[in-house]
């Protein structure tokens, strides 16, 4: 019997046409199910749309691809990634700690919960110091503090921001790195590719979404090594692990798991898409 | 290619014979964006698209 697989999505961007287009390819029945086209019975398990037997959710929003899942996973379908891994990756201080309790090198960063010990944090890592909001992508919001002065001006605006997840500050280590960071796409213990993200001239950053750079990055045994222990560390699945070279070596500092991999695809010229759908078919063999 | 008529200034947008339920599109003339919607009949519409949250990204 042909097995089915959907993806859930709730805005059609280039990987979902892709991955599409791919499983069209390899004859591989697909659904494509928006996300905010049907409410959902949460107290009658066998009353929802029909999803076969593999959900690969792709929500660019992840508190509704989180909720998602955790209904989907309720009503026994398989999701990939799993509710807790979503939940972890996509909140960076609960990504730090797995990381930290996985002993994968990862920078030096406090979590505080006033603006008070934010400034003791910040005290405490030195100057400059990165603050990030702890749910968020693409850049948005991660601060370069250079100064107290500096600091004291983030600390008001988030503060004056009406969003609660914002209070809780996030602040980590300026890594010394070259300007760029890698992304290792890995699935469970495969490591399938990995890029480097070289900041564009006008920003520090090095997301993609702010005109990074992309470029081949070959996989050393240390960025393999690390790959495997942090997608272990998170439970595994479809995962980006983005790391830093340091003087210390190679840092994990943080991991995606609804992956964008346009530019990774573009770079290495491995056939993400495929992998992930090989990957998804692999699963639903067991 | 089909032609349709934005919402919001009347101006032509063009929506590509392969467009998925879905995909974003925008005006050429006003530069909004929309996200094109199917209905059970396969007819067309386009629906305002959201806007990027705080919680968007990977």
């Amino acid at each position: 019997m042909q097995r089915s697989l959907s993806i859930l999505y709730d805005r059609v961007r280039w990987e979902e046409k892709t991955l599409l287009e791919k499983a069209k390819e390899k004859r591989i029945n697909v659904k494509l199910i928006d996300a905010k086209s049907f409410p959902i019975n949460l107290t009658n398990v066998n009353s929802f749309e029909d999803f076969g037997d593999y959900v690969i959710q792709r929500c660019v929003g992840y508190f509704r691809g989180l909720h998602l899942t955790a209904i989907l996973e309720a009503k026994n379908l398989s999701v990939v990634n799993s509710f807790q891994t979503s939940l972890i990756c996509g909140n960076k201080l609960l990504t730090t700690l797995h990381l930290a309790k996985a002993n994968i090198p990862t920078p030096k960063t406090y979590a505080a919960f006033s603006t008070e010990s934010a400034l003791d944090a910040l005290s405490e890592i030195g100057y400059p110091a990165i603050s990030k909001p702890i749910i968020g992508s693409w850049g948005r919001l991660i601060s370069l503090i250079r100064d107290r002065n500096g600091a004291e001006t983030v600390l008001e605006h988030r503060e004056m921001m009406n969003n609660s997840l914002l209070k809780i500050y996030y602040i980590q280590e300026m890594v010394r790195r070259p300007p760029r960071d890698i992304r290792i796409i890995v699935m469970d213990e495969n490591v399938v590719t990995a890029i480097y993200r070289s900041s564009s001239s006008n920003s520090w950053r090095t997301n993609v979404a702010l005109g990074a750079k992309v470029s081949p990055c070959r996989v050393n045994d240390e960025i393999r090594d690390l790959a495997i222990r942090a997608s272990n560390a998170v439970g595994g699945g479809i995962l980006a692990v983005d790391a830093m070279e340091s003087k210390e070596g190679i840092l994990v500092h943080e991991i995606n798991s609804t992956i964008e991999f346009k530019g990774a695809s573009s770079a290495s010229k491995v056939d993400i898409a495929e992998e992930i759908l090989d990957y998804v078919l692999q699963k639903l063999k067991r | 290619m089909v032609d349709c008529k934005c919402p919001e200034c009347d101006g032509d947008v063009d929506i590509p014979d392969d467009a998925l339920d879905g995909e974003i599109v925008s005006c050429p003339d006003c530069g909004e964006e929309f996200e094109i919607s199917f209905n059970e009949k396969k007819e067309l519409s386009l629906k305002k698209a959201e806007v990027v949250a705080e919680d968007w990204g990977e």
